[in-house]
């Protein structure tokens, strides 16, 4: 008997040796791109020393802020590009949460002629590939006077106007709010409005955060709606839009490390927010996923 | 009635009993009911019904001056979308008629006669409403009421008001209208506002499934095959692969889950753009990769991970797969940890080992409950632009392949180099419906196919 937990216990030893064998490997994999783009990105510029193109190692040979410098120097429009996605992403999250507040209560607690119509409607609606309507939107931006130099409102515009699609994960939340509530409520005289204002969005503040969160972190990878509607117009272009040209053209060779120094600046707010705020995401895709 | 009719015949039937209902309101009504079919709004405003008459009054007014002044010309020209050329006359250029607007605002007219009819519709219903509960002798509400309704009872009108029009205008429309370009001759030889353009029928269609040197047969085939193929595999590779590391992470004696799981999540709190280019460019020819394996000696000549066909298909799966695990890792460590320990326990004293309790409890648990999920990742997945945008644009380019397509291209990509690099429009509109028609075939044989769906209690 002795012998036999022994052997047990020597097999879980193995076994958990492993397991942190895997995990540590993988751990190295995913961390690795991003070891690299921090390391790249404090390579010097200076064409005396180092270089700013592609490179075989990782650690620079002289660490120096230059790609950093220049990025704040003016010398290109860095500052507004990243100025405009920040506009897009706090203007998106705020309209869009509200946006798929509204569908998702409207959707959950009232009853209305039209409602399965609708739902279903919407559904056949997001099986069409959006970028289908690119030339479209851009036509009915344009009328507006809403592209090019008019990109930044144009993009929003878009982005929240038919958010209202998006509304399955937070209507889950919302059906699993007990409904008995909602009824003492209205026995007491309160009205749908009050309702929703009062009672419904205090309990809802996880699914609050979880959309606002996800509409926030959209916009900074928006590449295709923003290149197509700021078309040519290097002021009106977000961050995903701007530093894919260092990467992709050839007239911007060298740019690499002032790509990566780019990205650090995008990604260093983005994922300490989302570190944050993790939680609520995890909530937020774990019942999305359940209920589909 | 209690015998259960098909959905035709019902609509038939509702239909039919809406026009008797129309008939009956006009027979049995009043003047001021009669006169409300024509001006929308009379009855409900002689009876004090200010908010509502005034509502119909104004949709119809609007209506009118929208088709007199501005769609009503757009209309006329929609079955030919316009004959006057745009001539050069010296050098001043004047304009003749724009085939987009045409289609765009001809549509739109279209459609919103139809509303009209319904505006009209409710408009006479209202009036018998409200003609029967005079006639009961009550008292109608009064506007006040009818206004703070907006908040309370009919509060649904009031939330869905903003989001609904949002999604006709840039989501509805813009797909009907690119329907509509499907049957049409819209591409850089006919670009408006210079060159007219107009409808060609099913051309384009017939043109996608020729097999000739000008069609797009082969080429459709050839990307629909790979589209099917990366959307099976990004789907069922992170699907495995993430419960696996979450069943790893969950494993009792392992310390620091928190740490993994936050190490892992960095790939999706990483905007894309940033961590896909990164490692677009770390597999490039002249990348970290191949300059660290050329230094150790492995090899001589550098990879070629996204300029051979089957290896940049293969590098894109695996970097989706870097992507991918994370997300799939969250969503089953919260699942994994509701399967009732129980089972596992009795299983345990059963002599079961690892695996088949694997295969026996948490696999079958984790297929039923996220059977809808696996479901729209999958959809998800046959769009999924980014990934395989700024890792590839689609490239390595073939010979093989027409209008620019590329070895590995979805459709969805193919579609957006369509529209932006060839402005071939109407072939992309044709592949756009094409992308509708397979998520929406896959979508509706495998929902049924769902265990969930067929057994909504299996697992309870």
């Amino acid at each position: 008997m002795k012998k036999d937990s022994g052997s047990m216990k020597r097999n879980r030893l193995i076994g958990n040796t492993i397991t942190y064998i895997v995990l540590i490997l993988m751990s190295i994999i995913w961390l690795f791109p991003f070891f690299g783009l921090i390391m790249q990105s404090f390579r010097s510029y200076n064409p005396a020393v180092e270089y700013g193109g592609m490179v075989d190692y990782i650690i620079p040979k002289h660490f120096s802020l230059d790609n950093y410098r220049f990025l704040f120097s003016g010398e290109t429009n860095y500052l507004r590009w990243y100025a405009n996605t920040l506009i897009i992403a706090v203007c998106v999250s705020v309209l869009q949460t509200i946006i798929i507040l509204c569908v998702s209560y409207a959707l959950s607690r009232m009853r209305f002629k039209g409602r399965t119509f609708l739902m279903r409607f919407w559904l056949v609606l997001g099986m069409f590939p959006g970028f289908l309507t690119l030339i479209c939107l851009y036509f009915l931006l344009k009328q507006f006077g809403l592209t090019q130099a008019g990109a930044v409102p144009g993009l929003i515009l878009v982005s929240v106007a038919s958010s209202g699609m998006g509304y399955y994960v937070c209507k889950g939340y919302f059906d699993t709010l007990p409904i008995a509530l909602d009824e003492a409520a209205r026995i007491d005289g309160a009205s749908r409005s009050k309702i929703f204002l009062i009672l419904t969005m205090p309990l809802s503040k996880p699914i609050i955060i979880y959309t606002a969160l996800v509409a926030f972190m959209a916009p900074w990878c928006d590449f295709v709606m923003a290149s197509y509607i700021a078309f040519g117009n290097d002021k009106s272009y977000n961050v995903a839009v701007a530093l894919q040209r260092w990467v992709w053209t050839n007239d911007y060779q060298g740019y690499f490390t002032r790509f990566c120094a780019g990205g650090i600046l995008v990604a260093v707010p983005v994922t300490i927010l989302f570190m944050f705020l993790q939680k609520y995401y995890v909530e937020g895709v774990t019942g999305g996923a359940v209920k589909g | 009635m209690a015998k259960k009719m098909n959905p035709v015949a019902e609509g038939f039937y509702a239909l039919g009993k809406d026009i008797t209902d129309i008939g009956v309101t006009f027979a049995d009504g009043d003047w001021k009911t009669r006169v409300s079919y024509l001006i929308f709004g009379f009855g409900p405003l002689m009876r004090g019904q200010i908010v509502k008459g005034l509502g119909f009054l104004l949709c119809e007014a609007a209506f009118i001056a929208y088709l007199l002044f501005f769609g009503g010309n757009y209309l006329s020209k929609f079955n030919t979308l316009g004959t006057v050329e745009t001539a050069k006359k010296g050098r001043v250029t004047v304009y003749g008629d724009n085939s987009f607007l045409i289609l765009l605002f001809g549509l739109l007219t279209i459609i919103l006669i139809a509303l009209i009819i319904l505006v009209w519709r409710m408009n006479i219903r209202e009036n018998r409403k409200e003609e029967l509960l005079l006639r009961r002798g009550m008292t109608l509400p009064s506007n006040r009421k009818v206004l703070a309704s907006l908040l309370d009872t009919n509060f649904d009108k009031t939330l869905l008001a903003l989001p609904v029009l949002g999604i006709f205008v840039f989501t509805v429309l813009p797909i009907l209208f690119m329907i509509c370009v499907a049957f049409t001759n819209y591409d850089k030889n006919h670009q408006s506002p210079t060159n007219l353009f107009t409808w060609v029928g099913l051309e384009n269609f017939s043109k996608l499934f020729a097999f000739g040197k000008t069609g797009f047969g082969s080429t459709f085939l050839t990307v629909l095959g790979w589209t099917l193929i990366w959307a099976f595999f990004a789907t069922f590779l992170n699907y495995f692969l993430g419960m696996g590391v979450a069943i790893l992470i969950n494993k009792k004696g392992i310390k620091f889950k928190k740490l993994w799981r936050t190490i892992l999540v960095l790939t999706i709190a990483v905007p894309q753009f940033v961590s896909l280019l990164y490692v677009y460019k770390m597999f490039a020819n002249d990348g970290l990769v191949n300059g660290y394996l050329i230094k150790w000696g492995w090899i001589t000549s550098p990879i070629p991970f996204w300029t051979n066909p089957m290896l940049a298909r293969i590098t894109i799966i695996v970097v989706n797969v870097w992507i991918g695990i994370p997300y799939m890792m969250l969503i089953a460590t919260g699942l994994l940890m509701n399967i009732p320990e129980e089972l596992y326990e009795s299983a345990r004293i059963d002599g079961a080992t690892p695996f088949q309790m694997f295969r026996s409890i948490t696999l079958p648990y984790m297929l039923f409950v996220t059977g809808p999920f696996l479901l729209t990742q999958f959809t998800g997945n046959l769009n999924n632009f980014n990934v395989i945008y700024l890792l590839t644009k689609g490239q390595p380019q073939s010979m093989r392949l027409t209008d620019n397509a590329g070895q590995t291209d979805l459709l969805v990509t193919w579609l957006y180099k369509m529209t932006v690099t060839d402005t071939n429009y109407k072939m992309a509109a044709v592949i756009g419906i094409m992308v509708f028609l397979v998520t929406a075939v896959v979508s509706l044989v495998v929902y049924n196919m769902l265990p969930s769906v067929k057994d909504e209690g299996g697992f309870q």
